[in-house]
């Protein structure tokens, strides 16, 4: 650890990071307050415990949702929505994108079904969000 | 012509129009579900992005998974798909509508009206220029991006920062299309802030406030958009800038659906069906529920709704009296949409009302009644009330204003 830099203060050099809260539609103006290796330290301007969670998780390791779809081979439609079961680490989203875009599933699909195990060993699955039937053939003939 | 006779139809299988199902089938009554599409839904089927179903299933799912979970309560019921209605006859209780296999007249006891909302078009805008190829409505083109595997384009601009627009600036950049830029006319952001922080600041999409687009470029194709900066309405000479794209997104806003019954039903300026709080219209028989009514931001009390005027319309059509009107209520200072326009003060109701300006910590008000105080106040986010009338006198005329009291 280093012990080098301290202010006048005695404490580690820190600086205030600003963000929006996005945890409900309230949108508080967040005040951040990292040390100089970016560990958080405080929060100030939430209006909820959620708000605090939040902050810290943003400025450790921001995670999102990834919601997007899968192409369906003989299906009723030619996707299937998916998404990330929880949220992943943001870094990883256009890395994610690449594993979507390069699978294909075969109907039928059902909603909750897991599309991709362990999602760039994220521990989070990726699992389709509605019911795409397989098309019926004899109904194409007609 | 074929003739069918129902206690409750409902008219649109959206979100609304399922609620309204439900609403209909716990009062044990025959109930059919007219819906133009191939299936229900609505646009929950092309909203594949989280964010539902909060408050209805206390978890956040996508649009599709919000969509097969409610049907799943609903059980089975009658439908009548990609079938179209025509014509209202309130004087006789008739519907004439049309579908694949003929003409139909269709009898109701009680009717609720959830057609949602259309898009305004890019044409409503009136931005000169040329018309070519690659100009789409955000509803448009996340219709062909999510259900269609369809891309509209390689390089976008999005007009508008409507939350559609944001929504779609995130799926185009996922997809790999360049998006170039979001630009707003007004000085502050139309939807929500997650949005403008997960959709636009996570891609480094920029956002133009008090900016737009004010000529279209390219014959075939689009070749690109002239964008300025807005001052009192008006563009600022010498802010023009020139921007190439071969896309250009409109999210400038949905219209509630009316049309159909425009002539019979009382309608608001901004083109909502007026109800009262058993989401009746003026037609004792008629209900309506959802975005025809005003445009929601959650999909959740969208359904809510559509399960109250589905319950109350199978009450009127088995003959059961539903109290009278008792107020007008009218919007005041600083508030621009109300979901409800008249009480009955039967029963404490939910309103949903939107601010006319950005405003910080601001207080809502009944008459001379100081009702709720919210932190923030923001034209593109709906304050939620619940008005009991047994704490507040509703009679005559009541008026909601709002007032900003802090920063």
């Amino acid at each position: 650890m280093s012990d080098s830099k301290l202010n006048e203060n005695g404490e580690k050099n820190s600086k205030i990071i600003e963000m929006t809260c996005i945890v409900c539609p309230i949108g508080c103006h967040l005040k951040v307050k990292v040390d100089e290796d970016g560990k958080f330290l405080s929060v100030t301007g939430n209006r909820c415990p959620r708000g605090a969670e939040y902050a810290k998780q943003e400025v450790t390791d921001p995670r999102r949702v990834l919601p997007t779809s899968v192409r369906v081979k003989n299906g009723e439609l030619p996707l299937v929505s998916v998404r990330t079961e929880s949220a992943i680490p943001k870094r990883l989203i256009f890395e994610a994108m690449k594993v979507v875009k390069s699978i294909e599933v075969e109907a039928p699909v059902k909603r909750g079904q897991v599309i991709v195990e362990n999602l760039l060993d994220t521990g989070v699955n990726l699992i389709a969000t509605r019911t795409v039937k397989k098309i019926d053939i004899d109904e194409l003939k007609c | 012509m074929k003739k069918v006779k129902y206690d409750v139809v409902v008219l649109g299988g959206g979100a609304a129009g399922m609620g309204a199902i439900k609403g209909a089938l716990s009062e044990n009554v025959k109930t059919l579900l007219i819906e133009r599409e191939a299936s229900t839904g609505g646009v929950l089927n092309q909203c594949i992005h989280n964010g539902f179903g909060i408050h209805v299933f206390n978890q956040e799912l996508s649009g599709p998974e919000y969509h097969e979970m409610y049907l799943e309560k609903l059980g089975t019921f009658d439908a009548m798909y990609e079938t179209t209605v025509l014509k209202v006859d309130e004087k006789h209780n008739l519907l004439h509508a049309i579908s694949k296999d003929g003409v139909y007249e269709i009898e109701y006891g009680a009717l609720v009206l959830a057609t949602g909302a259309r898009e305004r078009p890019f044409e409503a805008l009136r931005i000169s220029g040329t018309r070519p190829a690659g100009i789409f409505t955000a509803g448009l083109a996340q219709h062909f991006v999510n259900l269609e595997n369809k891309l509209p384009g390689h390089k976008a601009v999005i007009l508008g920062s409507g939350d559609i627009g944001l929504i779609m600036a995130r799926r185009l950049t996922l997809e790999g299309v360049k998006v170039e830029g979001v630009y707003e006319i007004m000085p502050y952001q139309g939807g929500l802030t997650r949005n403008i922080v997960q959709c636009l600041d996570d891609f480094n999409i920029p956002l133009h406030l008090s900016t737009s687009v004010i000529k279209v470029h390219g014959k075939e194709r689009l070749e690109g958009v002239t964008v300025a900066k807005f001052e009192n309405g008006r563009p600022v000479e010498g802010s023009e800038r020139f921007i190439e794209c071969d896309t250009l997104v409109a999210s400038v806003g949905l219209i509630p659906e009316n049309d159909l019954v425009k002539e019979i039903v009382e309608i608001d300026l901004s083109e909502g069906a007026v109800v009262d709080d058993l989401m009746r219209t003026n037609i004792p028989n008629i209900f309506a529920a959802g975005n025809n009514v005003c445009i929601h931001d959650l999909v959740d009390f969208v359904t809510m709704e559509g399960e109250m005027a589905g319950k109350n319309a199978a009450l009127v059509s088995k003959g059961e009296k539903l109290p009278e009107r008792k107020a007008i209520i009218k919007e005041g200072n600083n508030v621009r949409i109300l979901s409800t326009k008249y009480t009955t003060a039967s029963q404490a109701f939910k309103l949903y009302l939107r601010v006319s300006k950005p405003m910080g910590t601001t207080a809502l008000y009944l008459n001379d009644e100081r009702i709720k105080v919210v932190p923030v106040a923001k034209p593109s986010e709906m304050i939620e009330l619940t008005l009991d009338p047994s704490k507040y006198k509703m009679r005559g005329k009541v008026i909601l204003s709002a007032l900003e009291v802090g920063k």
